[in-house]
């Protein structure tokens, strides 16, 4: 080929997608692979340039290290399958179609847009010591005196209050996904269970469900991760008191300015997320649908 | 047959609007407590409805040490990951809504396998990075940052975008002697317009809300989020409630204006993998 073919060739429809996705791939390898490469010398290495497991050792022993694991696990156990089924029946409940569904489709969408941090100062002014609940309560007559909702006495409470602010503001991206899933059902199948004498909930479970397996098992996967991630929410209602994993990555870099450890923290996180993807791809993997 | 659907109905609705209160009834609560008087906040029992209205625990928040230079630097962040996140991401999402090429399917699952990064494992190497670039403690790096955060958002959305314009616009322009350019140019572009503003709205709220790597990555130069987070320990009440309200209204508001879009760009681009 000479120098214009070669040129041509550069510019031709045939290799233009790739100019395009060129940069979104430089950009990747850039803040995902060298951060990457990064965490994993901060945390198996040493100022001197020594292989060293000494601050996975760090980790491990640190009291916080299997309260922090515990705690973040709880919450994820507790928030996500709550959050699919609070966020299945709305969309069940959108899917009807009744008058008013799309202004309450967009009504449950708004905490979308809703920061991790904004949400748990939001819940706290419902759950500090002067704050809503109590008040409320008091007005009821149910009690006389404040509870300590967010104290150390209180552990269930925290992680209580923290459960239900991660609830309120997250369940918008799973209900985004499964009513997104529902529309991409055909109406056929379920008329063709009508067809057939299927009750509503006959069709619910085994024509609607099985169908939209895909979707709750995407939902799942992002939910759980986004989860184990769990920071800012769990900060603004309890500070320290209920520590979760990535808020110690958070205070060993920022109270400790060791990034070592908060490299091992992060690179923990990582590899749970790993495993849990995993094991929903390889455990919920939809049936094959036999022809 | 009527009674039992009449009662249907009647549950649909109390199912509805007792979900729907779940939802607003903290908003309300905390704009209520945004802008009761500052002394009436420490009051117990307090009342859900204040007795007056008050602006000075906006006016306290805004006034606090920080919270204006963060503000402007939370603005400033945000435009700067919209730009570069458009820039790099929108050209990515043109290729894989228009060409059938070899490879699209693999570079489609690795943007989504992005996804299982922790925040944590992008943030605290770059610390390292960002001293070394000299980039620690500034604007644009966080704006690096966050554009790696909202990149596969953006690009995954504008594919969907444009996946909504339809091709044959496009050929007929260039058959017309418009130049490949030309005719997204003219054609794809204007046509996709609104979706790209709604995408980059989101990618607006996205960098807005962060506050982990925002709060690792500065110190001097913080984002609102951080400002907040790092002042909890020693902020009073007022401080917090004023500071939740102020971080949701343009979330809010974006939200409201690219409503039409949530559903094609979020929904769409994760549920069909």
């Amino acid at each position: 080929m000479n120098r214009t073919q070669v040129t041509r060739w550069l510019v031709s429809e045939k290799v233009l997608p790739y100019w395009l996705i060129l940069p979104t791939l430089a950009y990747v390898a850039a803040f995902f692979l060298v951060p990457l490469a990064q965490a994993l010398l901060l945390a198996f290495r040493t100022e001197g340039g020594q292989w060293t497991m000494r601050f996975f050792v760090r980790m491990v022993e640190d009291v916080r290290f299997f309260d922090a694991l515990k705690f973040t696990l709880i919450l994820v156990a507790i928030v996500v399958p709550l959050q699919l089924v609070t966020a299945l029946s709305i969309a069940l409940l959108v899917n009807t179609r009744f008058r008013g569904s799309r202004s309450f489709l967009y009504i449950c969408a708004i905490p979308l847009g809703i920061s991790d941090l904004a949400a748990g100062l939001i819940w706290f002014s419902l759950f500090t010591q002067h704050g809503y609940v109590n008040s409320f309560l008091y007005t009821l007559g149910l009690i006389d005196k404040p509870i300590y909702f967010l104290s150390t006495q209180n552990l269930g409470w925290v992680v209580g209050s923290i459960v239900l602010a991660e609830h309120w503001r997250a369940t918008a991206i799973v209900l985004v996904i499964l009513v997104a899933g529902l529309q991409m059902i055909s109406r056929d199948y379920l008329e063709a269970a009508e067809v057939f004498g299927a009750r509503p909930w006959q069709k619910l479970w085994h024509v609607t469900l099985p169908l939209l397996k895909p979707s709750l098992q995407s939902a799942l996967i992002i939910r759980t991760i986004l989860a184990l991630q769990m920071f800012a929410v769990a900060v603004a209602l309890g500070g320290r008191l209920v520590p979760v994993l990535a808020g110690e990555a958070y205070y060993w870099y920022y109270l400790y300015r060791n990034a070592n450890v908060a490299s091992a923290y992060a690179l923990f996180l990582m590899v749970i997320s790993l495993l849990l993807a995993w094991g929903y791809l390889r455990f919920l993997r939809p049936r094959e649908v036999r022809s | 047959m009527t009674f039992p659907r009449l009662q249907r109905r009647i549950l649909l609705y109390m199912a509805v609007v007792v979900i729907a209160l779940w939802v607003l009834v903290p908003l309300v609560l905390i704009a209520l407590a945004a802008f009761t008087p500052r002394l009436e906040l420490y009051r117990w029992p307090k009342t859900i409805i204040p007795s007056a209205f008050s602006s000075a625990t906006m006016s306290f928040f805004l006034r606090s040490y920080g919270t204006v230079s963060s503000l402007r630097n939370s603005v400033l962040v945000a435009l700067l990951t919209l730009g570069m996140t458009l820039v790099v991401g929108a050209p990515a999402g043109y290729a894989v809504a228009r060409y059938v090429f070899r490879g699209r399917e693999a570079f489609r699952l690795g943007i989504l396998m992005t996804r299982m990064f922790p925040t944590s494992l992008l943030a605290i190497p770059l610390i390292v990075t960002f001293i070394r670039w000299e980039l620690y403690d500034t604007l644009i790096g966080v704006a690096f940052m966050h554009t790696a955060m909202a990149l596969p958002f953006a690009v995954l959305i504008t594919s969907g975008i444009f996946s909504g314009v339809p091709k044959e616009l496009e050929e007929a322009a260039m058959t017309l002697g418009c130049s490949r350019l030309g005719a997204f140019v003219r054609v794809a572009l204007p046509l996709a317009l609104p979706g790209l503003a709604a995408a980059a709205m989101f990618t607006f709220v996205i960098s807005w809300n962060e506050v982990f790597a925002a709060a690792i990555l500065t110190v001097h130069n913080r984002t609102l989020p951080a400002q907040v987070l790092t002042s909890l320990e020693v902020a009073p009440l007022d401080f917090r409630f004023a500071g939740g309200f102020f971080m949701i209204i343009p979330a809010v508001i974006f939200m409201a204006l690219a409503r039409r879009y949530l559903f094609q760009m979020w929904g769409g681009a994760i549920a069909e993998r």
